[in-house]
């Protein structure tokens, strides 16, 4: 019962791919060997054959070249405007990525997949606008050549005699739902060639000697048949998984691919893509910077920069390891990633450098168990030169912004020279006084130390200087024949000889141990820069301060402006209101961000995106999902696009993606909790209204029913007593309506105080105006020492306060019982008091007062609902002070609202 | 008899109230007209000629301060506004604007006949008048053309400025004054931004005419709006 089963890893992919294969539109690719096989002609047969079934189908763009029956088939066919773009005086016609996006049809017809759009578009390629209508679910007809290929680049140059510099991904072709091969036999194809069907007849007859040979043809032909044909191969692999038959191929098969900074490398690249495609594994693409690498010259190094960045297109994972010794590197990582197939190149030494040095290749041989190793074959040693010279991605321009070339150290290097001068005159002033007291052998040693001096101080130049400069006085000065370059013995040979091996083997050394420990440096460098920015983002409280960090770090790690946009509830990006740092970009383009946002991919700068802005704006992610932009403008793009610089850069967006999830993650829990607490007030409300708003309304309908339905039996007393009922819990009502609205003011944070310089007498003096009815037969002493300050504070408000603790107090004493109201300045805060003689405050209730809807006695006949000292608390809070309720020893509970009152009064000019 | 009883407007969209004020001040002989609209109720203001205009702030078609506005460009009859609560501001502008006082909903009747009798009763004794007069409310004997005050019989030495806001606020007795009112009247025009001045005042006047400071009988305070000098 071993039935083959699929990991369910694969599984879960595969539904992922298939979930967003669905969503995206389809794409079908009208597949040649070469031009005028037909491709548009049988897209556009293709076209109206959908039209026919009544789907919604448009061209975007077809070259018609002329052709007269391709044209007669465009006839009854949508077509969507081109864009002119005026370029250089000359005006070209670029297909129309944003019109088509508008327009929005079920399919549409756009040729020449491997078309370079002109500069100023949105895409440097045409595939990737194609890209884009995919990813909006249009489905895309188009068409390609076979020679447009990226991983058949090489051998269509070989075959062809020509490098064609419009390609396409391998990914692209690998990805699309459907190819159609368009196939016609090389003599009818050169047939219509003659007769004009494909080009002019002039430019016929320059193709037919040029390209178009038959020869050719063929060749093309093979190779679009056997394109197809592995994509045929690989839908039966799908189909055999997608059906649980017994796969023939390993599961973790691992492609890693070697490269060194010379003109194999792309190559290797190509022929790592093609095998990895034919094994159909995973592929990695590895550099290893040893220190003598990094002091490659500038270009050297931006051209395996752009050799990773081929690999990345054409689907590789690249890595660059910085380590002292390449095949130790490569098998580690090889080990670390169960890498079982190597591609390297062919090792470059031969004879007997190779015997005596070594070569990466023998070494991973050697130790390299289990991997089975590739090698690609190179080039001639003619060959090499010319590829070097005419193809080579090192050749070409360099990287925008790469251009920029690390300063020289001339001038420093120029003082090792002296140095080594100086040294060698020192040397030789201690030698000259050591001559003739101690053997010659310690006089060599007085040089050799100097030459291992300048070893390790000034690098291999200055130190060869040194030795040869030694080697030469040394001769001149203690060797006899006395100042001549003659050597009579020569045992001294060996003298000079070993002299010079000990200062280069010691300058190389240092050399080496000097780079690593400035890559060290680097490294460490830039972990202690991630650590700084995530210790920071950790305990970053609010967007902004993440923004902030987040700014500060990439201007330090990047010498970038930068600015991070967040996108609105509608998902629109926008600027952020706060005010900028002085690191904060300005002015960064909000439509390429809010296209990076969209998509989630990078864009702008020295990307393959929209290449003509300024900066370079990278998605913010959580969990693969675009939550911000971060736009960055470099002053070198280097900084940004070298490996260890890039993987760096995407740890801090990492980091950053990571804090601003945290920060929404607690602030929907915030939310959340705040709603929960919403919804048990609105719960208390409710009870506590309902309870507290039919009791009077019982009470006043009843009495008020009385009175309108007397028939002259209700005495005059009676009717008065009715009267008062009404009247008293009408008030209760309003008092309790009004409770409501207040506490609803505050909650909603819109009341907006009105402060004023107020004495407090005045305030005290209102509030106890304003109660003269409710406290008409209490004695409600109030005490004020002489000379108290005035207070600033929204006066009405809190009259509202002593209002509520007053009401409360009678509420809650005996009738009859004393009150007390009093006032003191303390520091810098105003305290005013208002006390009872009453029971006090049960204990441990002190703060629970406060709460809304709390009643300390839930029997009281007395009833509120419970608001009155939550007003209190909210007011006192808005005006920034305190409100505290406690027992007096000698009995009765105290209420204390202590006000800020740290503002100095206003002067008062004196009266006359 | 028609003109032996005061006539009043009221301007209210609330049929309740108005209802209730209907009833009420008839029974206290007053001939009551009633207006929804701030728009038919100048109309009414201007037809009836009405001895005193009750006013509800809150109306459907036009802000009430320019109600009032529109009837003291040709009218100084009595006006009361009645507003909503906690809601100084629209107060302390009607008053501004011309109104003589004001009542926050809910008010009782009682308050309400108060308000009317001390607006008519300044509308038929105009406030120039009381210059000469000696004035006297319980304890308190303030004697305008002497230029002395007592209270018990004891006479108060209150300076310039005490005097003359003393005097203010019992010319205009009974009605509540904004701050803006009585700075400018006592200190003049470019006093309006001080009204902590006022306040001081105040409570200097009280110390020297009230017996208890903290429980006023003359001088009272209008919550947020202003002062009133209380009587009867």
């Amino acid at each position: 019962m071993n039935e083959p089963r699929l990991d369910p890893d694969q599984l879960l992919a595969r539904v992922e791919r298939d979930k967003a294969k669905a969503k995206r539109g389809r794409l079908k690719i009208f597949f040649g060997a070469a031009a005028g096989v037909g491709k548009s002609y049988a897209m556009l047969l293709a076209a109206r054959e959908r039209r026919a079934e009544n789907l919604d189908v448009i061209v975007g763009l077809v070259e018609t070249h002329g052709r007269a029956d391709t044209e007669a088939l465009l006839a009854g066919l949508e077509i969507l405007p081109t864009r002119k773009i005026d370029y250089k005086g000359a005006v070209l016609q670029e297909f129309d990525i944003d019109a088509a996006l508008k327009r929005r049809p079920a399919i549409i017809l756009v040729d020449e997949l491997a078309h370079t759009n002109a500069p100023g578009s949105r895409h440097p390629k045409r595939w990737q606008d194609i890209r884009e209508l995919l990813e909006a679910g249009i489905d895309v007809y188009t068409a390609l050549n076979v020679q447009h290929l990226e991983s058949l680049n090489d051998d269509v140059g070989q075959i062809a005699g020509v490098r064609i510099w419009e390609t396409v991904p391998d990914t692209v072709f690998e990805d699309a739902d459907e190819v159609e091969l368009v196939d016609l036999p090389p003599d009818e194809l050169l047939l219509r060639l003659r007769e004009g069907k494909v080009y002019l007849p002039q430019q016929a007859q320059h193709a037919i000697q040029n390209f178009f040979r038959k020869g050719n043809l063929i060749a093309l032909r093979e190779l679009a048949l056997r394109q197809t044909t592995n994509r045929v191969d690989a839908q039966m692999l799908d189909y055999r998984e997608d059906n649980a038959i017994r796969e023939v191929w390993q599961v973790n098969e691992r492609l890693m691919v070697c490269i060194g900074p010379n003109v194999l490398a792309e190559r290797l690249v190509r022929a790592g893509k093609r095998l990895a495609t034919s094994l159909r594994s995973a592929w990695i693409v590895v550099y290893v910077e040893t220190p003598e690498l990094a002091r490659l010259p500038a270009e050297k190094r931006d051209g395996i920069l752009r050799v990773l960045r081929l690999a990345e297109q054409l689907g590789a994972e690249t890595v660059t390891l910085s380590a002292p010794e390449m095949s130790e590197a490569l098998i580690r990582f090889a080990r670390e990633r169960n890498i079982n197939k190597i591609v390297v190149g062919k090792p470059s030494r031969r004879g007997w450098r190779r015997w005596l040095l070594g070569s990466v290749v023998d070494v991973l041989i050697s130790h390299a168990h289990n991997i089975n190793i590739y090698l690609l074959g190179s080039p001639q040693l003619g060959e090499r030169e010319e590829l070097e010279a005419e193809l080579s991605l090192f050749k070409k321009t360099p990287l925008p912004g790469l251009r920029q070339r690390i300063p020289s150290k001339t001038r420093r290097r120029y003082r090792g020279y002296l140095w080594a001068m100086a040294v060698t005159l020192l040397c030789t002033a201690v030698g000259k006084m050591l001559f003739g007291k101690v053997e010659l052998a310690n006089v060599v040693m007085v040089y050799l130390l100097g030459v291992v001096f300048v070893a390790t101080h000034f690098g291999r130049g200055p130190s060869v200087l040194a030795s040869l400069l030694s080697v030469g006085v040394f001769d001149v000065l203690f060797v006899q024949p006395f100042y001549s370059l003659s050597v009579a013995d020569s045992q001294y040979l060996i003298t000079l000889l070993a002299m010079l091996v000990v200062a280069i083997v010691i300058s190389n050394l240092m050399v080496n141990v000097r780079a690593q420990a400035k890559v060290a440096a680097h490294r460490e460098r830039r972990a202690a820069a991630l650590y700084a920015m995530s210790k920071e983002l950790a305990v970053a409280q609010s967007e902004r301060q993440i923004v902030a960090t987040a700014v500060k770090h990439l201007y330090a790690e990047f010498s970038s402006r930068n600015v991070i946009l967040f996108a609105n509830p509608a998902g629109r990006l926008i600027y952020p209101k706060q005010h900028s740092l002085p690191q904060s970009l300005r002015g960064a383009d909000l439509s390429v961000a809010q296209w990076v946002y969209d998509h989630n991919e990078m864009a702008g700068h020295g990307t393959h995106t929209l290449p003509g802005s300024a900066a370079i704006y990278f998605p913010i992610q959580d969990e693969d999902k675009a939550i911000g932009v971060l736009a960055l403008l470099p002053v070198n793009l280097r900084r940004v696009f070298l490996p260890e610089q890039q993987k760096l850069l995407e740890t801090f967006l990492r980091q950053i993606g990571q804090a601003v999830a945290r920060l929404r993650f607690a602030e929907q829990a915030k939310s959340t909790q705040l709603q929960i607490e919403a919804e048990r007030l609105r719960n208390s409300l409710l009870s506590a209204i309902s309870h507290d708003l039919r009791t009077p309304l019982s009470t006043i309908i009843g009495s008020a029913s009385a009175l309108v339905e007397d028939d002259g039996h209700l005495q005059a007393q009676h009717r008065l007593e009715l009267g008062r009922a009404i009247y008293d819990e009408a008030e209760r009502m309003a008092n309790l309506v009004n409770n409501i609205l207040d506490m609803a003011r505050l909650d909603a944070g819109v009341v907006e105080l009105n402060k004023q310089w107020h004495p407090v007498e005045e305030i005290i003096g209102t509030v106890l105006t304003r109660l003269q009815k409710h406290l008409a037969r209490r004695k409600v002493s109030v005490s004020l020492p002489p000379g108290i300050p005035l207070v600033f504070v929204d006066a009405v408000m809190i009259e509202q306060v002593l209002i509520n603790l007053l009401e409360n107090a009678v509420r809650y004493t005996a009738a009859g019982s004393e009150l007390e109201v009093f006032a003191q300045n303390v520091g810098n805060t105003m305290e005013i008091s208002v006390a009872d003689h009453g029971p006090g405050i049960p204990k441990g209730l002190e703060d629970k007062l406060f709460e809304k809807f709390y009643q300390a006695r839930h029997e009281s006949a007395q009833s509120g609902v419970g608001l009155g000292l939550a007003i209190c608390r909210a007011i006192v809070e808005v005006h920034g002070g305190r409100i505290r309720a406690s027992n007096k020893p000698s009995g009765g509970a105290i209420f204390t609202l202590t006000l800020p009152n740290d503002e100095s009064p206003p002067l008062m000019e004196p009266e006359e | 008899m028609a003109k032996t009883h005061p006539v009043i407007v009221v301007i209210e969209d609330d049929p309740p109230i108005r209802r209730f004020l209907r009833t009420s001040l008839a029974t206290h002989n007053f001939a009551v007209f009633e207006a929804e609209t701030g728009k038919q109720g100048l109309i009414e203001a201007g037809v009836r000629k009405p001895d005193l205009l009750i006013l509800d702030l809150g109306l459907p078609d036009m802000d009430g301060v320019e109600v009032i506005k529109s009837v003291r460009g040709w009218s100084a009859m009595p006006i009361i506004v009645l507003s909503a609560r906690s809601n100084e501001q629209q107060k302390i502008d009607a008053l501004d604007a011309g109104a003589d006082d004001y009542l926050t909903k809910p008010f009782g009747f009682g308050e309400l006949l108060a308000r009317i009798r001390v607006a008519l009763r300044h509308a038929s004794r105009p406030a120039e008048h009381t210059q000469d007069e000696v004035f006297i409310v319980d304890a308190l004997k303030v004697d305008l053309r002497n230029r002395v005050v007592s209270v018990d019989g004891n006479e108060i030495h209150l300076t310039p400025i005490q005097y003359r806001l003393l005097c203010v606020l019992i010319k205009h007795a009974g009605k509540v004054l904004t701050h803006q009112q009585i700075l400018k009247e006592v200190w003049g025009p470019s006093y309006q931004e001080n009204p902590h001045y006022l306040r001081i005042y105040m409570s200097q006047l009280r110390q020297k005419l009230e017996s208890d400071p903290t429980q006023p009988k003359y001088l009272l305070t209008e919550s947020g709006v202003g002062y009133r000098f209380k009587v009867g």
